[in-house]
Parts: C-alpha cells; sequence; structure tokens
C-alpha cells in the first residue's frame, strides 16, 4: 500500500492528465489521485491546485464545486501547489474577464501583459509563451534546480504581489512577473512544471518530498 | 533572462508510425513516434508537434493510444494537429495529454469553430495551422493564399488577413506553412514568415523549406518567428536539436540549452 497520497484537485478546467503523469512520474511511494471530492482532498498529504484557461470559468467552477473551501482548509494545513491558472487564482483579484474576485490567499493583482509590451524597440507577443528563465530566491522547493533555470510559460495574465517577502522565483517579459509565490505550506507557479522537462520534474519530486516548513 | 526561441521537431504520424514525405508524396518511414518522442525530448527539443495524417477512423483513435503513450514519458508540450474537427475531437486530444491542438482545414469550412474552441478550452492550447502559397508574380506585391488539401487548392483566402481574423477570434499561436517551400530544403519562405509574425500579436512557428541548420537560424533572425520547426532534418539523423540549439546560440538567438 501506498504510504502517501497526492491529490490533483480536479475542477474541470486543469489539463490534469499531464499534471498528474508527471507526478507519477516522479514519486516513489506516493499514490496520486485527480479528484474533486473535498473528503479525499482533506486527507491527502500533498494538494495540487492546477488550471488552465480563462479566470472567470475557473473561479466559477471552483465556487460550484466547494472548491474554494476545500482550499481554504488545505492552506492551513498541508503542503499545497498552485500551478498556472491555480497560481493565479490564490491572488485577490484577476483583471481578467472585466474582473474576478479570487481566493485571496495571497494579497496582489493578477494582470494583463497587454497589447504593447516592448523590449529593446521589440515587439513582444502575448501570450508569453515559451521556455524563460526563473531567478530563484531560497525555498525548499528549488532543491536541486539550478538558479535561472528555464521553465515552460504560457499566460497572457500574471502575478503582481502585493508582499515581496512572497515572492520566491521572478521571471521578465517586457516586465518583471511573479514566477513563483509562497507563504507556509502554499508554493504555487506560473510556469508549468509538468512541462518543464528535468527542472520541472524535479520542482514536483521536491514538492511531494516537502513538509510544507520553509 | 529573455524568452528563448523554441525548436520544435515535427512528426507526421500514419497509422501509428512516423512518416515522412517530400511534398506529401514518396513517403518514408522515420520509426516508431514513441520512440522518436523520446529521442528528441532528450536531445532538448522545446516542443513536439504530431501532424496526424491518417484518414480512418480506427487511425485516429491509434494516434489517441499514441498521444496517451508519449504524454506518459515526455513531459514537455506536445501539439497534435490533423482532423481536428469537432470540439470532441480536442477534448479527445486534450485528454490524452495534448497541450494544443492545431486546426487547419476545419477553420476554413467554419472560422467560428476557433471561437468555439478558445472560448472552451482557452486560447492557449489553439493553434491555427495556415497553409499558404505565393500567389502574386514577379515584380508584383507579395500575396498568398490559403491552399487546403496538401496544396492542391486554393480558397481564394488572403493569407495574412486570415491569419490576422483567427487570432481575433481566439487562436493563441499561428503554425505557419509555405507549400511552395514545403519539403524542398531550401529554407523558410522568410518575406511570407516575416508578414504574418509582423501582422498577427500572438506567437508564429515557421514551417517548410528546413534543408539545412542555417535556415532555422534564419526563420527566427529575418522571419521574425518566434518558434522553428522542422522533420526531415531530424528524422534521418542529420543533426540533432541540440546542435541546431548551439548554432542559433551562435548567431546570438536566445535559446534553451
Amino acid at each position: 500500500m501506498s504510504s502517501k497520497q497526492c491529490a490533483v484537485i480536479d475542477y474541470g478546467m486543469g489539463n490534469l492528465h499531464s499534471a498528474s503523469k508527471a507526478l507519477e512520474h516522479v514519486s516513489n511511494n506516493t499514490e496520486i489521485i485527480v479528484t474533486s471530492d473535498p473528503e479525499t482532498i482533506l486527507k491527502s498529504d500533498h494538494v495540487v491546485l492546477p488550471g488552465v484557461g480563462a479566470m472567470r470559468d475557473c473561479m466559477a467552477e471552483i465556487k460550484r464545486l466547494g472548491v474554494d473551501q476545500v482550499v481554504a482548509e488545505v492552506v492551513k494545513t498541508k503542503p499545497l501547489l498552485g500551478i498556472c491558472v491555480g497560481m493565479q487564482a490564490l491572488m485577490n483579484h484577476s483583471e481578467e474577464n472585466q474582473g474576478v474576485d479570487c481566493l485571496g490567499h495571497f494579497p496582489g493583482e493578477v494582470k494583463f501583459f497587454g497589447r504593447d509590451l516592448e523590449e529593446n524597440g521589440e515587439k513582444l507577443k502575448v501570450p508569453h509563451m515559451g521556455w524563460n528563465q526563473v531567478q530563484q530566491i531560497a525555498h525548499p522547493m528549488w532543491h536541486n534546480i539550478e538558479d535561472n533555470s528555464r521553465f515552460y510559460f504560457v499566460h497572457s495574465f500574471y502575478v503582481e504581489a502585493e508582499n515581496q517577502e512572497h515572492v520566491k522565483g521572478r521571471g521578465h517579459y517586457g516586465k518583471d512577473f511573479v514566477a513563483a509565490i509562497a507563504k507556509d505550506n502554499v508554493f504555487a507557479v506560473q510556469f508549468h512544471p509538468e512541462k518543464s522537462h528535468t527542472s520541472g520534474l524535479q520542482l514536483l519530486q521536491n514538492f511531494l518530498q516537502w513538509d510544507g516548513q520553509n | 533572462m529573455s524568452l528563448a526561441k523554441r525548436i520544435i521537431p515535427c512528426l507526421d504520424v500514419d497509422g501509428g508510425r512516423v512518416v515522412k514525405g517530400v511534398q506529401f508524396v514518396d513517403i518514408r518511414d522515420a520509426g516508431d513516434p514513441v520512440e522518436v518522442a523520446k529521442r528528441y525530448n532528450e536531445q532538448g527539443a522545446d516542443e513536439i508537434t504530431f501532424l496526424d495524417i491518417t484518414a480512418s477512423h480506427e487511425g485516429r483513435e491509434t494516434t489517441i493510444h499514441m498521444v496517451e503513450a508519449i504524454a506518459e514519458q515526455v513531459f514537455i508540450p506536445l501539439t497534435v494537429g490533423g482532423g481536428i474537427r469537432k470540439l470532441e475531437d480536442i477534448r479527445n486530444m486534450l485528454n490524452a495529454g495534448a497541450d494544443k491542438v492545431s486546426i487547419n482545414s476545419a477553420a476554413i469550412t467554419n472560422p467560428d469553430f476557433v471561437r468555439e474552441a478558445a472560448e472552451k478550452f482557452g486560447s492557449q492550447c489553439i493553434v491555427i495551422a495556415i497553409d499558404a502559397k505565393k500567389v502574386s508574380s514577379e515584380g508584383e506585391a507579395n500575396k498568398w493564399e490559403i491552399f487546403t488539401h496538401g496544396g492542391r487548392k486554393p480558397t481564394g483566402i488572403d493569407a495574412i488577413e486570415w491569419a490576422v481574423k483567427m487570432t481575433q477570434l481566439g487562436a493563441g499561436e499561428v503554425l505557419l506553412t509555405s507549400m511552395d517551400k514545403d519539403g524542398v530544403k531550401t529554407g523558410f519562405d522568410i518575406e511570407l514568415t516575416r508578414a504574418i509574425s509582423e501582422a498577427v500579436d500572438v506567437p508564429v512557428i515557421a514551417s517548410g523549406g528546413v534543408g539545412n541548420l542555417q535556415h532555422l537560424a534564419d526563420g527566427v533572425t529575418e522571419g521574425k518567428a518566434d518558434a522553428v520547426l522542422a522533420a526531415s532534418i531530424f528524422h534521418f539523423g542529420e543533426h540533432t536539436v541540440q546542435e541546431a540549439k548551439r548554432h542559433m546560440q551562435q548567431q546570438g538567438i536566445e535559446v534553451r540549452l
């Protein structure tokens, strides 16, 4: 029997196959369960909040399924990893879809990159899509990952944190943005570790071994 | 710190095998898709694209299983195109482990399909595949038109206008293939690539015509592509993805090594 369990929260919006397959790939003795059942999530040792798609739909499903209440409980008790829109959903508010209130775990805003994004006179495409570097700020989740490693991003909205102490990774695309954010037992990333080859798999492995302490 | 230009090996898949033809004829077997995908992943490919050229229903099922098998072992983004006509096709591919799907002829039959797909699954996973051919004569202003059926059937649609329209409807990326250049190994259609890249706000993948590593670099520096796609130079062992990246890096192009 597996000694530990990791729940990947299914609220109908994520590419859950990718996240769960990558977690399975790095898990030694952790069972990976894709679920929306509050009881299963709450008795898991680790919890992943994934997400792709538009924020309004994501938050609507999160509320409809009661995932907001489950997450409110999880953030008090066990390691939680937010991925992409899963990270953005943990902020106060997003300006996507004319403005959406989010879960409010981290003070800060989710903002649009804009249509006039530039770097050295070159116009930048939005979405920010592809492999970009992440400047790390010390945290156990970066164990065995070289600073400035590249991770796979795909997003048009970015996180601006109010509390700089929460920022654990910085990225740059026309402007600085938060690539990783953390507080206590919660760690969230803008990129897709499940699609980021060796560095991403290492991060997922670190998460399954993380006790939620800093 | 900046975003790396991507190198994307492309696998044409038929009935569960990787094949590669020259301008859609003279098809050569290039191996087992899972093995080929793993090899490119190890070489540092930034993404992998599969074009399913299978016509039959059974072939499609085979493709879905193939995507499942690859997604269990290859942890980089996977795009699947070919035969994506309904929302259900997209769901099937995403559930199998694809990260993006590319839509081609279904968008021409019904442009609204792209809007529905982007609304349902998000722009980040909807790639519009554009097969364009030059229709202007020497001395005239450049004009490219959309062609279907492997470049045989004209549609009368202007390629640049089409790219803009499709991205406005929600496509998050453009996979642009020059039908004049595809398979002939003389390099991308640079003018076409640049024209489309400058016209749209989303990333553009240049495709069609790569015969050597310099062609890949030219696609980025001259064609202003955000990513470059190639098949045969990688399939038959002429070059590895790593060699391609080093070549691009030597010319000051940002890559993920």
